[in-house]
């Protein structure tokens, strides 16, 4: 019986969560909607490691809608470079549901929690559906729909904060510009090939071979666009106040998966489309992307500095972060695709752990958490920031935990490539994210105020703790994030040799 | 006991004496005694290591693989069994000198600080005993943040901003340098392991490699040569046992080791010798020698002056190291050993006269030298041994040396060896001159601190003592030296 749903599982991980979503939209109780998501969250799983089990066995799946045959109807793709986003996202989107119910209870009203489950399902499913997607168009719609979630369920948290809805308007508008730009590209796009799948977009592409203005165009609006979206600089305005007035487990979501997507579609669309125009895609990377990096590296880092407010702290030093995976990206060979896939997974971990952590902070303060709010927080609440200290550590990429493993292949990378400049400027900044993590820990262990350490709620920190163990495990046993990298970045490399 | 065991039991030891600390926190006693014999298990086991490097056994542990030619691993060599012994025994000796020293002086946050110095010990013997670079690295960050606690200890302004900078300026400069200078060497070999003559020749760009010697001579801060120096006169804020050994001993130690370690076993000191890399080094050692006992000669802080006289002697390993001889790296293999006897000596008795007379500059030392006798005693005796007066045992390190820079042809590097010594004899003797020539007309009410008084008498006779067996050390020093 299970064999029928088995078949769709493609379909059935983004649809699922979009179904569900709207059954439990109205649900007036206050813990029957947590059960369900994490239940269709387990399914979702399950059906995640089945997608895994068929990807070894055959490789690549094409999932028709309707049977309608590509380029007509709407695929999805499942291969060697989103298997590993997918097992990842599946995890770490039911470890942070474990731990939204308690976060969820004391931020917003309970009467809300129907609503935000809603919305939360809402945004899993589209976020899923950008990894899977082999349709431009349909990207955009996943897109917008996960845009539309994510800024309502930033909305929610108004109950805290009112900037929360300022925050949220600017996404809206910022988002919105990306997503026009976006949609405007895959319109010259269809205009000229008259496809929007991405595989026959590579073949009618190919008859422009000695390329063509509107072609060009239609891929920057594309471009820019995603970069709108997926916060890279100098388009990332709209990150850091989204990330710090959303409610916290609605910042570990965003902060930890969803900006991760996009950059993978980014990098899918740059390697596995754009690529038959070698000369534009160099002149992108090179002198757009690469650039554009550098600078986020460093001035994220740096703002990151000065920041007071925790959260804000941890979103400008995520714009760094997304400069570090970007860097890796313009790199233009397998050693550089791999790394940017090794920190997309690596940082999901490092920073969903953070923000898990201060959000809970964050109730227990019942106020914003700034640096003076720490105070003594070390001895207060030793489990839950002994885990903020073992994340911040991966931060800052020392060995032994995750982090190390990002540097030393994104070292790599840049090594091979002979970006010695580069590689001074990731090693500096890597040490000015010191500055501002150590700034935390003095408050947090070596202020003036004592406290007695006081209970801690299990339910939040044990999921913390799974993902800082997890940060330790990987950083010791690397391997299978090694692999599904190089697996990605074989799938994608490989077009671009050809 | 297998040979992998001991590594493991030496290594853990420590961390269990931390914790027992922690568990036994409502008892001063207790708590504190964990030190001693933590202390003196590990000396135990770093001396039958010591022996048995000696007689050519091997010490090694492998546990798991952390990316490709890199192993998380330990493995003896006969450097690190040297600096194992001297972090060991001296924890013994600091260990009773602490108990005094915080009760004297009335130190609030004693279990945090009792926890801390074990962890900081641990990480010494991991690094002691690391089987390659990155394990090193590991330990040697660790060494970093488990002393940070130890430096802010006091959490006013002064300390705060010590700990600060002595952060900031030692993990700066280890991920901006060292850590890409070791992902350079993996890149360039393959492997990071320990192996006697290095692993860089016929590898590694010779053109490069004075850039790679500076990557890891400025990267391990821990080394304090000009002009990465600052954050060790700002940690001696600190109460004074951790200036004794860590300051004095672990830290700075771990600095000048690590430093050797990749001289002699990463690097190659033939490589070195054939490129002449490193002999812009000689000469930079040679201006922080000079520059910091100028330093030190106008500091009135004992502590200060201490720490400046620590920066400088601390240039002569690394000047050995550079200079890449087999005399010159038998000099600064012992010059681990000798100095850390003879500074820890000085910061005790420093100590000392803090908690017994509430000073702390040279110039209240007035006619102290009649009422503190057996300290200034001690403090002569360690004075004399780093000026390297015979038959103290600092003679020997400043001889081998003096005749390793003539070796390689420095004449004008011994000579300022020489012109260091002299330095050295002002500025370090000042303080027991002052004390026993003038008198003071202050009454002066004295704390009687007994633990304070005893370990630094014994590691000034220790110093007097072991000049007469110097070859002991020297047995295993010279298995280093594969010239």
């Amino acid at each position: 019986m299970f064999d029928i749903f088995l078949d769709d599982a493609p379909a059935l991980v983004v649809v699922l969560p979009l179904l569900i979503s709207a059954i439990i939209a109205f649900m007036p109780s206050k813990i029957w909607p947590w059960i369900i998501s994490i239940i269709t969250l387990l399914l979702h799983l399950f059906l995640s490691l089945h997608l895994l089990k068929e990807i070894s066995v055959s490789g690549l799946i094409i999932y028709e809608f309707g049977n309608w045959e590509p380029p007509w109807g709407i695929s999805f793709k499942i291969d060697g470079v989103n298997i590993g986003l997918q097992l990842l996202f599946s995890i770490f989107v039911l470890v942070s549901t474990f731990y939204s119910r308690k976060i969820f209870l004391n931020e917003i009203d309970y009467r809300d929690s129907g609503k935000a489950y809603s919305l939360w399902l809402l945004a899993v499913g589209s976020l899923n559906g950008i990894i899977l997607t082999n349709d431009i168009f349909n990207l955009f719609v996943f897109l917008e729909i996960s845009a539309l979630a994510s800024i309502s369920l930033i909305a929610l948290g108004a109950g805290q904060n009112r900037k929360a809805l300022l925050a949220a308007f600017n996404y809206l508008i910022i988002g919105a510009i990306g997503a026009t730009f976006y949609v405007i590209g895959v319109g010259f796009a269809y205009a000229m090939t008259g496809t929007l799948n991405m595989n026959d977009l590579v073949i009618q592409l190919a008859q422009y071979s000695d390329g063509q203005l509107a072609i060009f165009a239609g891929m920057s609006f594309m471009l820019i666009g995603l970069m709108v979206k997926a916060a890279i600089f100098p388009v990332h305005i709209w990150l850091p106040p989204a990330y710090s007035y959303a409610p916290s487990a609605v910042s570990t979501l965003l902060a930890a998966l969803a900006t991760k997507t996009i950059l993978y579609f980014f990098v899918r669309l740059l390697y596995e489309v754009f690529i038959i125009y070698p000369s534009y895609l160099s002149l992108f990377l090179d002198f757009v992307l690469y650039p554009l990096s550098l600078l986020a590296i460093f001035i994220g880092t740096v703002i990151a500095i000065y920041q007071d407010d925790i959260k804000k702290l941890l979103a400008f030093s995520s714009i760094a972060q997304i400069g570090y995976i970007t860097l890796a990206f313009s790199l233009k060979d397998h050693s550089g695709v791999a790394s940017g896939f090794v920190h997309i997974f690596n940082h999901a971990l490092i920073k969903g752990g953070l923000f898990m952590a201060v959000g809970y902070f964050a109730i227990l303060y019942k106020d914003r958490v700034t640096l003076n709010s720490l105070k003594g927080f070390g001895y207060k609440y030793p489990i839950t920031s002994f885990a903020l200290l073992i994340c911040g550590l991966s931060l800052i990429g020392l060995p032994l935990t995750n982090g190390f493993i990002s540097k030393l292949y994104l070292f790599q990378a840049l090594y091979t490539n002979q970006m010695y400049l580069s590689i001074a400027l990731v090693a500096v900044s890597s040490a000015l994210a010191v500055v501002y993590f150590w700034k935390i820990v003095e408050q947090m262990w070596f202020s003036e105020i004592k406290f007695k350490s006081e209970k801690e709620d299990a339910y939040i920190y044990l999921p913390i703790w799974i993902v800082t163990i997890s940060i330790i495990v990987f950083g010791i046993y690397s391997t299978p994030i090694i692999e599904f990298s190089n697996l990605s970045a074989d799938y994608l490399i490989s077009g671009y040799q050809n | 006991m297998s040979n992998s065991f001991l590594i493991i039991l030496g290594i853990i030891i420590p961390l269990f004496a931390a914790l027992f600390s922690y568990v036994c926190r409502y008892n001063n006693n207790l708590r504190d005694s964990f030190g001693i014999i933590g202390g003196l298990i590990t000396f135990v086991i770093s001396l039958k290591i010591f022996h048995g490097i000696q007689n050519n056994e091997v010490y090694q542990i492998t546990f798991f693989t952390l990316f490709d030619g890199v192993d998380f691993a330990f493995k003896v060599s006969a450097l690190g069994s040297i600096f194992s012994l001297v972090a060991s025994s001296l924890w013994i000796l600091a260990s009773i000198y602490t108990i005094g020293y915080m009760r004297g002086a009335g130190e609030k946050n004693q279990t945090r600080f009792v926890i801390f110095y074990s962890i900081a010990i641990h990480a010494a013997l991991a690094i002691a005993w690391s089987g390659n670079l990155l394990v090193l690295f590991i330990f040697y960050e660790i060494l970093t943040f488990s002393t940070f606690p130890l430096v802010g200890h006091k959490q006013n302004a002064e300390s705060q901003s010590a700990g600060r900078l002595y952060l900031s300026i030692l993990v700066g400069t280890s991920l901006i340098f060292f850590l890409p200078a070791i992902f350079w060497i993996w890149l360039k070999t393959g492997t990071l392991d320990f192996q006697d003559g290095g692993i860089l020749m016929n590898k590694f760009p010779a053109e490069y490699l004075s850039f790679l010697i500076a990557m890891l001579v400025f990267g391990i801060g821990k080394a304090a040569i000009m002009p990465i120096h600052r954050w060790l006169p700002a940690a001696m804020v600190a109460p004074t046992p951790v200036s004794a050994l860590l300051h004095a001993v672990a830290v700075v130690k771990a600095g000048v080791f690590s430093f050797l370690v990749v001289v002699v076993y990463i690097v190659g000191p033939d490589f070195l010798l054939q490129t002449k890399s490193s002999d812009w080094l000689v000469w930079l050692a040679c201006f922080t020698i000079m520059a910091s006992s100028i330093i030190a000669i106008t500091k009135d802080d004992l502590k200060a002056r201490l720490a400046y006289s620590t920066i400088s002697q601390l240039s002569y390993i690394i000047l050995g190291a550079a200079l890449a001889s087999s005399l010159a790296l038998k000099g600064a293999s012992f010059h681990i050993i000798t100095h850390a006897l003879g500074k820890i000596t000085l910061f005790f008795c420093a100590g000392a006269i803090y908690v017994t007379a509430h000073i702390k500059k040279v110039s209240d030392l007035k006619g102290m030298g009649y009422k503190l006798p057996l300290i200034f005693f001690a403090y002569t005796l360690g004075a004399l041994s780093i000026i390297g007066v015979p038959p103290f045992i600092g003679s020997w390190s400043k001889f081998y040396l003096i005749m390793g820079s003539i070796e390689r042809e420095f004449i004008i590097v011994a000579i300022i060896l020489g012109i260091s010594s002299l330095l050295n004899i002002y500025y370090l003797l000042q303080p027991v001159v002052i004390g026993f020539t003038q008198n003071s007309k202050k009454e002066i009410k004295l704390i009687k601190a007994p633990l304070t008084v005893w370990p630094p008498l014994i590691t000034g006779l220790g110093c007097f003592v072991f000049f007469f067996y110097a070859n002991y050390f020297l047995n295993n020093i010279s298995g280093v030296i594969v010239n």
